[in-house]
């Protein structure tokens, strides 16, 4: 220790910066060879960056050929930009987006933890994920699928002619990425609590991410069988989905859904947890009711399970299936009910700022209300007769895949930011690119709720013109969000050299990870943080705050 | 550019209105939850905004009062709109024994329609206004969805299965009709239209169309040609069930279960004749899955029918 001190050039300075994760030791191979989740989480997050804006590349031309109803594209372009907007965009962003990048990062850290408890397995993941993403790059190079990312059969299997394989291919490496992340959180979470971290004291984010983390190991390995049956078929023709051999074209749809549908819950429930997270933050008041948002996320992942033939009202199972499989659908809406009811009501008597991460939760409430309630339409199932199959459909689920699962990801990319990075973000920016969002993608999706109850079939690339109007809205608004989605690249980027120094804990939070410097050391905790009482334990009347460690702080 | 800019489909047909009200309840109620969270939210927000002087004694973590309150009257309101959607799906998805049943064959990329009559059309179906159609639904190759915005019906057409539905059309005009499951490259331009016709018109149309050997005709040839009538004849020697007054009755299988004789187990029997074999006779039909066309096998049916419907009473 001493003999570095007379090092020429070691200033004390540089010693403090070299103590974070960040700068701890500064070789590709350290970066690529690491354990750390922190370090993780950020690989993660350059993947899943990349993707994302390969994937709105692919809706960007969508949108363009759409303004008008004879388009640009050729329509085997469109047929196969709307697969790989799909493909990309469920597995290889909404999916990892929240859980592998800040769940990685922050689980361990509000938890009191020192890493994940496979810290291998973690950096596996995310080679495993690459890989996948290679997978699909190359079926995207090659000229892409044209089967719609649910893979229907017989199409998919006998008559689509693009790089189906691979795409499916890419889907089934994909699942190992997910199972085991899931699986890590799984353990952690289990094992890894620092004392007096009891369940009922877990932040709902830590709670968000085990639900999600306990629905991506169980339905994951049936996605494995599905995408490995499609190829066996579509290779070797045994005929399990083909008629003509005894197979049955709805038997994909049945095993297809019983993954997809868990997997619209994995792509919403950390979202939620992150939600939780914020408005009670930036409201400064306890959240409402948090056994009873547990219960909720719980019964969410639960419920999701037995919902799935809800994407076949239509497709020729029988009467009773149909009406069993609605009831539960309703069943289902009701803890997503119960959250709302508990963000809306935990911001009554708080002193509510309203920086940006909590506009993008406020953004995040109305979009998933809106989005919950035309899912209320579409398990009726007299409307969904006429609605399946519209865009009706495309505006409903994203509303809640993008209009709350990404604005629940940009809120907590803005929240926790200070400590991923150690700066503050421009705050104005921030605040406007999110009211941004919140418009670009009520003009881009709006209108589509209206196209789909005229009756405009989803997967079109061209309609009747007196459709046009509708559509060019949502184009015009599709350029709008394009815009709101690029900002956040160009002001976080800015913040990463010139941004405010933020200190530990710049909300005054009281979760685990504000307890330490940001950004946080290679080994998060100097010592083991005993824990003191629940989240959130913020007081409006006075201003002041409780770490979950119990110390106290006055304003 | 645009006179007007649509909001609302054409209602054209009996369960269409139906579908609407239950529409209409949906958005008032969609819209009295949006309202109440957004209006909770920004009284919220405004009144308890950072730095105003509203009183925050009393603040509230949990009340299981108000949790359990909310819970039950959000369950019972979803309650009613599951009922309500189910009894008209119900309704909708039994196909009844319409005034007249047309076959569609969906293929990549068009409709294929044949009339009782033997009158064909592709992409355009004529249809007289006020009566009960019933529509025999196959592909010949990947998975189509039948969809009339204007009746508010849809259904799937999946190769390897007869579907049937229905609808009574209640204004005349000429309405769309869609395939809204995804197809293959064309998806977006198999559509066609549906005619909705006076019961005069439409039987001028008919005789326009040119005389044609009625379907049931057609599909006693084919009876003929593929040998059927050798076995299945009321004079053959070999051991076969007798098809006349077959269709609508409940067969008896020798696995035990029990199907009724409509489309689907005709066309189940032609194709698969092996898991279908009737009790007490031997499993001797050949399957005749690669000889017939999903066209072929309607008119077979078209054929069986013609030789009676016997109602509710087992053979």
């Amino acid at each position: 220790m001493s003999i570095a001190a007379f090092e020429p050039g070691a200033e004390p300075a540089a010693d403090v910066e070299s103590s974070n994760y960040l700068t701890a030791r500064n070789t590709i191979a350290s970066w690529l060879l690491t354990r750390d989740h922190k370090r993780i989480a950020l690989l993660f997050m350059a993947s899943i960056t990349f993707f994302f804006f390969v994937g709105g590349f692919a809706a960007t031309l969508m949108r363009m050929n759409l303004a008008t109803p004879g388009g640009l594209l050729q329509p085997s372009v469109y047929n196969r930009m709307f697969t790989m907007h799909g493909i990309i965009m469920v597995w290889f962003f909404l999916i990892p987006s929240i859980p592998a990048t800040l769940g990685n990062f922050f689980i361990p850290l509000m938890i009191g933890a020192r890493d994940l408890a496979f810290p291998r397995v973690n950096l596996a993941s995310w080679y495993v994920f690459n890989l996948s993403g290679l997978v699909v790059l190359f079926a995207l190079v090659m000229g892409g699928a044209d089967t719609g990312w649910t893979f229907y059969t017989p199409l998919s299997t006998e008559y689509a002619n693009g790089y189906v394989f691979a795409a499916a291919m890419a889907v089934f490496i994909n699942g190992f990425s997910s199972i085991m992340t899931a699986l890590n959180f799984i353990v952690t979470i289990h094992r890894l609590r620092a004392p007096g971290m009891t369940w009922m004291r877990l932040p709902l984010f830590v709670w968000g991410v085990y639900a999600v983390s306990v629905v991506m190991l169980t339905a994951t390995p049936v996605l494995a069988m599905d995408t490995f049956l499609l190829a066996v078929e579509r290779f070797l023709g045994v005929g399990l989905f083909d008629p003509s051999r005894g197979g049955d074209p709805l038997l994909w749809q049945h095993m297809f859904w019983f993954y997809s549908h868990p997997a619209v819950y994995i792509m919403i429930l950390p979202g939620m947890g992150v939600v939780s997270e914020i408005i009670p933050c930036f409201a400064r008041r306890p959240v409402f009711g948090y056994a009873g948002m547990v219960v909720a996320l719980m019964a969410i992942a639960v419920l999701s399970f037995f919902v799935w033939a809800h994407h076949m009202f239509v497709a020729g199972i029988s009467i009773y299936a149909g009406v069993v499989f609605s009831l539960m659908t309703f069943f289902v809406a009701v803890p997503s009910a119960i959250k709302v009811f508990n963000w809306t009501v935990s911001l009554h008597k708080g002193a509510i700022l309203f920086d940006a991460p909590m506009l993008y939760a406020l953004g995040f409430v109305l979009l998933f209300t809106l989005g919950g309630i035309t899912g209320l339409m579409l398990a009726t199932l007299a409307v969904d007769v006429h609605v399946h199959g519209t865009y009706f459909v495309v505006a409903h689920f994203h509303y809640i895949m993008v209009g709350a699962t990404v604005s629940a990801f940009f809120g907590g990319l803005h929240y926790w930011w200070p400590k991923i990075t150690g700066r503050l973000y421009p705050e104005i920016w921030a605040r406007f690119a999110a009211i941004l969002m919140y418009f670009g993608f009520n003009l881009t999706f709006f209108p589509q709720f209206v196209l789909g109850y005229l009756g405009m079939p989803r997967r079109s690339y061209t309609y009747p013109p007196e459709w046009q109007s509708w559509n060019l809205l949502s184009s015009a608004g599709a350029s709008i969000l394009a815009v709101a989605y690029l900002m956040p690249l160009l002001y976080l980027g800015w913040s990463l050299i010139w941004g405010r120094r933020a200190g530990p804990n710049p909300w005054r939070a009281t979760g685990l990870e504000w307890t330490i410097p940001s950004p946080p050391p290679s080994g998060n905790f100097e010592h083991t943080p005993h824990v003191a009482l629940g989240p959130y334990s913020y007081d409006p009347e006075r201003g002041r705050y409780i770490s979950q460690d119990g110390t106290s702080h006055a304003v | 550019m645009y006179h007007w800019i649509p909001f609302w489909p054409r209602t054209a047909a009996v369960n269409g209105v139906v579908v609407n009200n239950l529409y209409i309840a949906e958005l008032g109620i969609g819209g009295l939850i949006m309202a109440t969270v957004l209006g909770m939210m920004l009284s919220f927000c405004i009144r308890y905004r950072a730095g105003s002087t509203a009183s925050r004694t009393g603040l509230i973590e949990k009340t299981w009062h108000f949790e359990i309150g909310w819970t039950t009257a959000t369950l019972l309101g979803f309650l009613a709109l599951f009922f309500w959607g189910a009894s008209i799906y119900i309704w909708l998805f039994q196909a009844p024994r319409g005034d007249l049943e047309i076959y569609v064959v969906a293929k990549q990329w068009m409709w294929k329609v044949e009339h009782p009559g033997g009158q064909r059309e592709i992409d355009a179906l004529h249809v007289p206004v006020g009566k009960t159609v019933r529509l025999v639904l196959a592909s010949e190759d990947v998975i189509h969805s039948f969809f009339v915005p204007a009746f508010r019906i849809k259904h799937d057409v999946v190769p390897g299965a007869l579907e049937t539905i229905w609808f009574r059309a209640s204004k005349t005009g000429v309405y769309r009709l869609e395939c809204t499951q995804y197809c293959g490259l064309q998806h977006a331009t198999m559509q066609g239209e549906v005619v909705v016709m006076t019961p005069a018109d439409y039987a001028n149309w008919l005789a326009g169309e040119g005389v044609h050997r009625s379907l049931a005709e057609q599909g006693m040839a084919i009876f003929q040609a593929h040998g059927c009538s050798g076995c299945h004849d009321p004079g053959s020697t070999v051991h076969a069930p007798s098809l006349s007054g077959l269709y609508g009755t409940l067969v008896h299988l020798d696995d035990g279960s029990v199907r009724r004789a409509d489309e689907a187990y005709i066309r189940d029997c032609i194709f698969n004749p092996r898991s279908f074999t009737v009790a007490g006779y031997p499993p001797i039909m050949p399957d005749f899955s690669g000889q017939l066309s999903e066209g072929d096998v309607l008119k077979l049916i078209a054929y069986i029918q013609s030789l009676g419907y016997r109602g509710e009473t087992s053979r």
